[in-house]
């Protein structure tokens, strides 16, 4: 992990241009798919509406930084407390659903958000969206190079990947893997399964949302369309490439399918059916994800160390 | 007072009693046996104790306290642990992280102390991770440590949920069917661990068809058969009990009954 991270950092450092987008979207993505990762690699759920957490995340900051002038940091942490508040109100009824309902009801849950963004135009401009958003900083700071965002946005993101390992491997961690292991087991120890899919919910929509946060100030823009239906499908594509259950598994994701439109991008066209064959060939060949092919790799320890 | 108290137990599938007006207690620090023929109630009974059923009437008492219908996770928390007549265990994770997870009752941690890493929490995970490590030692599995439990044979993969069931510090602890899928060997080893358990203090009530073990350790015996209790009593009174042969064989004559129940 660390080597990766020093590598892709030294590449950025050396390169510039479009391969440093790439790797901040990659950045913002895997904090994103951290959150979701936690909700459906570790406890064993499904998610279809984290967008509506992202897109909390990012209209909070939005209207905070552009109508009340509130530092960015701090409307990120604003936008982070609302998403895990509305969290824990939705995810009490929704979280006594199982499987394909559970699905059924967190997709709703991404819908009723982007309808949110669209119809309440006092609040959010509906479809012309809301820009002039300030940069990526803090207490005034703004940070202009590209390059050294690309680099804060990785640090965040490695920040958000080492709270989701030392959060796997504690008291907390075990008992969400038992959730995913064995509900009937899980309970048969003591453990509260409601209470913990809960708190995972809870956290993945605190991931989303700081990184809904942190797209609003990297683009400098946010309108439905950035937190639509395609958010969640980059996400479950992302999850899966990099290796679901995973802690590494988000960044080798989100930085394989950032960085893929570009390399077939000669295909144009074609690029959905390019798209759509890798992930099958790797859902066939290495169903835990890139990061977990090879044991030796760093990342792949995780999820049997210990 | 008995340790466990079932009073008029009763479950009904539709039409079906599965568990029909059962009632009898279990005393501290024994090892009790319900035994019967297939689909006598036995599991069902096990499920309204440990709460994973609600029963359709009557009342179960654990250690002077009401657990009629709580939640499984409550009544584990009460000291009522059971294991599974289908091993169910972490099959993704490590065999000793299957028994870490056993200490969730005994240990605190939480969301804060996973990323912060207070001393006091390093200390907790040292200390599940040596207690575990003793209970692996404790089953014959410790050089198994760090292998995927679902990579365990069937034999083991039954001693580690009895230790992951032990882990979590049960003061009674109800066994479905421990035997089942074990050979003659496994089977002894296993009559021994229980026998260790029970010394260590804690009271268990096991569900067994194998007459061998049932009657090599248990104290008492409850008989079940279509829902209702037949007999109870010691291995010696119920394997003579007419009523017991009767639901084993069809008929109390059969001297290869006795032979079945004695073996």
């Amino acid at each position: 992990m660390f080597l990766l991270a020093c590598a892709v950092i030294a590449v950025i450092v050396a390169s510039g241009g479009y391969f440093v987008t790439v790797v901040c979207f990659a950045a913002i993505y895997a904090l994103f798919v951290s959150g979701l990762n936690l909700f459906m690699g570790y406890t064993g759920q499904v998610s279809f509406g984290q967008n509506a957490f992202a897109a909390l995340g990012g209209y909070s900051t939005a209207v905070l930084t552009t109508r009340l002038n509130l530092d960015p940091l701090a409307a990120l942490l604003l936008g982070a407390l609302l998403s895990g508040a509305i969290a824990f109100v939705v995810g009490f009824p929704t979280l006594r659903l199982r499987g394909h309902y559970l699905a059924m009801a967190t997709l709703a849950l991404g819908l009723i958000a982007y309808e949110v963004a669209v119809q309440w135009t006092g609040l959010t401009q509906g479809y012309m969206g809301i820009s002039g958003i300030p940069g990526l900083g803090f207490a005034g700071v703004e940070i202009d190079d590209e390059r050294l965002q690309a680099v804060v946005l990785l640090a965040i993101a490695g920040l958000g990947m080492g709270a989701a390992l030392r959060l796997r491997h504690s008291r907390f961690g075990r008992a969400l893997a038992a959730v995913a292991g064995d509900e009937e087991a899980a309970r048969a120890v003591g453990i509260n399964i409601t209470h913990y899919k809960l708190a995972a919910f809870v956290l993945a929509a605190v991931y989303a949302s700081v990184a809904g946060s942190l797209m609003a100030q990297y683009v400098g823009f946010v309108s439905p369309e950035v937190f639509g239906l395609a958010m969640v499908v980059l996400g479950f594509t992302m999850l899966y490439i990099g290796g679901i259950g995973n802690v590494g598994g988000p960044l080798v994701g989100a930085l394989i399918v950032e960085a893929l439109p570009q390399t077939v991008s000669g295909l144009k066209d074609y690029q959905d059916l390019v798209y759509g064959a890798a992930l099958i060939l790797i859902l066939i060949y290495a169903p835990k994800g890139l990061a977990a092919i090879n044991p030796g790799l760093p990342l792949a320890v995780q999820k049997n160390a210990s | 007072m008995s340790l466990l108290d079932v009073t008029g137990l009763t479950k009904a599938f539709g039409g079906l009693m599965a568990v029909n007006d059962v009632s009898f207690g279990v005393e501290e620090g024994g090892i009790d046996a319900v035994i019967g023929p297939n689909g006598a109630g036995k599991t069902t009974l096990f499920n309204l104790i440990s709460g994973a059923l609600r029963p359709t009437s009557g009342a179960v008492r654990f250690a002077g306290h009401d657990i009629t219908g709580l939640a499984p996770h409550a009544v584990a928390a009460r000291g009522v642990i059971r294991t599974f007549q289908l091993v169910r265990l972490f099959g993704d994770m490590t065999v000793a992280e299957n028994v870490r997870v056993g200490f969730h009752l005994s240990t605190r941690g939480g969301i804060w102390s996973a990323l912060v890493r207070p001393r006091w929490a390093r200390a907790e995970e040292a200390e599940v991770a040596e207690k575990a490590r003793v209970l692996l030692t404790l089953i014959g599995l410790a050089d198994r440590a760090a292998v995927p439990a679902a990579q365990l044979t069937y034999g083991q993969q039954r001693l580690l949920e009895i230790a992951r069931a032990v882990a979590a510090g049960p003061r009674l602890l109800l066994l479905d069917e421990p035997a089942a899928g074990l050979d003659m060997a496994e089977t002894d080893a296993l009559a021994e661990i229980i026998r260790t358990i029970n010394r260590r203090g804690v009271t268990i009530l096991l569900i067994e068809h194998d007459m061998r073990l049932v009657m090599g350790i248990a104290r008492r015996i409850v008989v079940l058969d279509f829902g209702r209790k037949i007999a109870e009593g010691t291995p010696e009174t119920v394997s003579r009990d007419p009523a017991v042969l009767e639901a084993y064989l069809g008929t109390a004559e059969s001297c290869e009954g006795a032979e079945v129940l004695h073996a």
